[in-house]
């Protein structure tokens, strides 16, 4: 192709990736390296219903001077990244030198709101990704031998947890895992133990929000691998079953191996999804015991008064965190690219 | 929308009051007119009384979450929304981002007839026209107090001695209630309980946060004690789940909305051995400062700053209407405390008014109260919990707090 021709061609495409991609992550890190203007506060009489009281405002006039200066905002460099909302470095570092051995450290780390919600974030995604890939294996391989009249609905019914909205579905888990839902009093039997509560206990929450994520994501496995499935050659399969090879050793030596750039792909899409997990975390209420990245930005845009360079510097932390996260994959993509020219 | 499908019911009936007042619906200002707010009944029929004044191209927008878009909607010039119906605590990211205007000018000219009481002055400027009252307070259960046989509470203590009788006597295994749910729920028991201490949040005239202190540990110590009474789950349970229990029957004893208690009474979603025994009490006090343990709230009315003098006008008129003693009948009267002429206090509403005459502490209308409400909200499920002592908590809020009044430059 010719390097016009193939410029024309892409343009389109690279025009809509700067102004949707690229240039809101600018905003976005621009944003994160400014705070708010020293706010000028003042002590006012405030009137109302129930009587006047002594109290405090903002000095708009004085303030907008200030903000016409500098309408950016007040230059912070890398000041919120290293607050205790954010890295807390300060706070990381005197727990180093301070704490009675490497447990109390752990400890200390796990009371820093960054720090616990990157625990359950990275435990998630460890957990949830791989669950998710045999999963979703699985379901396609069963839909696959399914007889050809039943696939239809097989398909519709299994795909089912993805379509419905993310909100919806946890919802849903959410009030049948209540002490008085089915699911709930199911386990209170299992475990013959009345007053338990899948709510109120942390490693319960994990596990729910965990078996949730797995039941999500798991269609969007099997849908790529049910695809897959259709391309793998027939006459190798006829093959192997003349040489004798069980069920299990056809898909062990031949549907794997013509999967795994698939399975490349899935990983990839699940790990960029199962860290920034979020709905699950709002519609289980489970922010007493779980918090995310996401759920952090979420939180500090929604509080009366918006946090906007502090959801600027998590946004962008969350970003280099998935960049760190997806490179394993990435190289052995590109290797995997290389050896095929 | 289930915003479309609540305007929808609530001009329905709001038809019926404020039609009188119209002289058969004609428009009564002119001018683009666009609300945002809270979602709930006596909102729902002050936007639809506003309405129905300020004509068709009129908006409504009323969502539980209207507090993450006034602030954006309102900044734009023009604004979205003419308008934000906001309470004593979401005035103020309004007043901090300077998107409100004095309505000293609208007031004198279009307005004399508003009382004082419902005019909020900050500095000598009128920036909202309040039209309710709202607090938090006891709701009982009438034969379950009589089963024990013991009083109406009027603190706290009561509450866990009349608690620990209805456990011992088989009736209820939970027997407290709350809205206790991590984050804004959760945030406001801190605030109630801590205020009922006689704490104060921060040193005076500065925007240095001082909780952690004894009377934030008595705070947080009560919350736990009640918390042994209520269900499990109860970290999870907002004003929404915990009204669910009540009408469950799960629950004799709870601090609430006096907004919400209206539902609880009535005969809707509980069987008549609930509704029929719910009552609603005063304030409770804990320890032995005097000052309720609650807070006293108004919800009102403001006008964007970015709109031109017509579009103020109009929206200043519609609001009016909307908020105007003609909205008062049958159907709306039971729906808040109204801070209009022509209220007359139903039986659900005695709780709110009590609050008032015990001469409850007003929610702070602070710049950086917001700030701390939210690291309230983070930090107080782990002493909850169990997972740390209540002075780490304390000093944890107050850490999240003061890096958040850092970024936002009330710190230096």
């Amino acid at each position: 192709m010719k390097h016009s021709t193939f410029f024309w061609f892409v343009f389109p495409s690279v025009l809509l990736m700067i102004a949707f991609i690229a240039l809101p992550i600018v905003s976005v890190v621009t944003q994160s390296l400014y705070s708010k203007h020293e706010q000028v506060i003042i002590v006012v009489e405030n009137c109302g219903p129930f009587g006047c009281t002594q109290s405090t405002t903002v000095d708009q006039a004085a303030t907008e001077a200030l903000r016409a200066e500098e309408p950016l905002g007040k230059w912070a460099g890398l000041d919120i990244y290293k607050d205790r909302n954010h890295l807390a470095v300060n706070e990381v570092a005197s727990a180093w030198v301070n704490s009675d051995g490497l447990p109390d450290f752990g400890r200390t780390l796990m009371n820093l709101p960054f720090y616990s919600a990157m625990a359950f974030t990275l435990t998630y995604t460890a957990v949830v990704t791989p669950l998710t890939i045999m999963l979703g294996f699985f379901i396609a391989i069963a839909v696959n031998s399914v007889a050809r009249r039943l696939r239809g609905p097989t398909i519709f019914f299994s795909l089912l947890p993805m379509i419905v909205t993310p909100l919806v579905g946890s919802l849903i888990l959410f009030w049948m895992v209540d002490a008085r839902g089915i699911l709930g009093t199911g386990l209170q039997w299992l475990a013959n133990d009345p007053s338990l509560s899948v709510k109120a206990s942390t490693p319960l929450m994990w596990a729910m929000l965990m078996v949730y994520g797995v039941w999500h994501s798991a269609p969007f496995a099997f849908i790529v691998y049910y695809a897959g499935l259709q391309t793998v050659n027939t006459d190798t399969l006829e093959a192997a079953m003349i040489d004798g090879a069980s069920r299990w050793e056809r898909i062990r030596y031949v549907v794997i191996p013509h999967l795994v750039p698939l399975t490349t792909f899935i990983a990839l899409i699940q790990l960029m999804d199962n860290f920034r997990v979020f709905e699950p975390i709002v519609s289980f209420a489970a922010a007493a015991h779980a918090t995310s990245l996401s759920y952090a930005i979420f939180n500090d845009l929604g509080g009366e008064t918006r946090l906007l360079s502090s959801a600027a510097a998590t946004s962008v932390l969350t970003i280099i965190f998935v960049a760190i996260l997806l490179s394993p994959v990435l190289v052995r993509t590109w290797r995997d690219f290389g050896t095929q020219k | 929308m289930t915003i479309m499908k609540n305007l929808t019911l609530g001009t329905a009936f709001a038809a019926l009051g404020a039609t009188s007042a119209l002289a058969g619906g004609h428009a009564c200002a002119e001018g683009r007119v666009s609300i945002v707010g809270n979602e709930f009944p006596a909102i729902q029929s002050v936007a639809a009384a506003a309405l129905e004044c300020a004509g068709d191209t009129a908006e409504a927008n009323l969502t539980a979450d209207h507090q993450k878009i006034n602030v954006a909607g309102m900044t734009g010039n023009p604004a979205e929304y003419t308008t934000a119906i906001v309470a004593n605590s979401s005035i103020v990211a309004l007043i901090n981002e300077d998107v409100i205007r004095s309505l000293d000018d609208l007031v004198a000219e279009h307005g004399a007839d508003i009382p004082q009481q419902q005019l909020i002055t900050v500095d000598g400027k009128v920036m909202a026209v309040a039209f309710m009252a709202n607090a938090q307070h006891l709701v009982y259960r009438e034969d379950v107090l009589e089963q024990i046989g013991a009083d109406v509470p009027t603190s706290y203590e009561d509450v866990l001695a009349a608690a620990q009788q209805i456990r011992e006597a088989g009736i209820m295994e939970h027997p407290v209630g709350g809205a206790y749910a991590a984050g804004w729920n959760l945030a406001q028991e801190f605030t109630n309980m801590y205020i009922g201490t006689g704490g104060e949040f921060f040193k005076p005239g500065t925007a240095e946060v001082s909780i952690n202190n004894e009377k934030g540990v008595e705070a947080l110590e009560m919350m736990k004690a009640l918390s042994e009474y209520m269900n499990p789950d109860f970290l999870t349970h907002d004003s929404n789940a915990t009204s669910a229990e009540w009408e469950a029957g799960n629950v004799a004893l709870m601090n609430m909305w006096g907004s919400r208690t209206g539902v609880l009474m009535d005969d809707e979603g509980s069987a008549p051995e609930v509704y029929e025994n719910t009552k609603v009490g005063g304030p409770l006090t804990v320890g032995d400062s005097g000052v309720p343990a609650t807070t006293l709230w108004w919800d009102g009315w403001t006008v964007a700053k970015n709109i031109s003098d017509e579009d103020a006008v109009a929206t200043f008129k519609a609001m009016k209407a909307g908020s105007s003693p003609d909205i008062l009948n049958d159907e709306t009267m039971s729906q808040a405390v109204w801070l209009m002429e022509g209220f007359q206090p139903q039986e659900v509403n005695e709780g709110v008014l009590a609050s008032v005459a015990a001469g409850s502490t007003p929610y702070p209308m602070v710049p950086f109260q917001g700030l701390l409400h939210t690291a309230l909200g983070d930090n107080i499920a782990d002493y909850l919990q169990g997972n740390e002592s209540a002075e780490q908590t304390l000093a944890d809020i107050e850490a999240a707090y003061t890096a958040a009044a850092r970024e936002n430059g009330f710190l230096q």
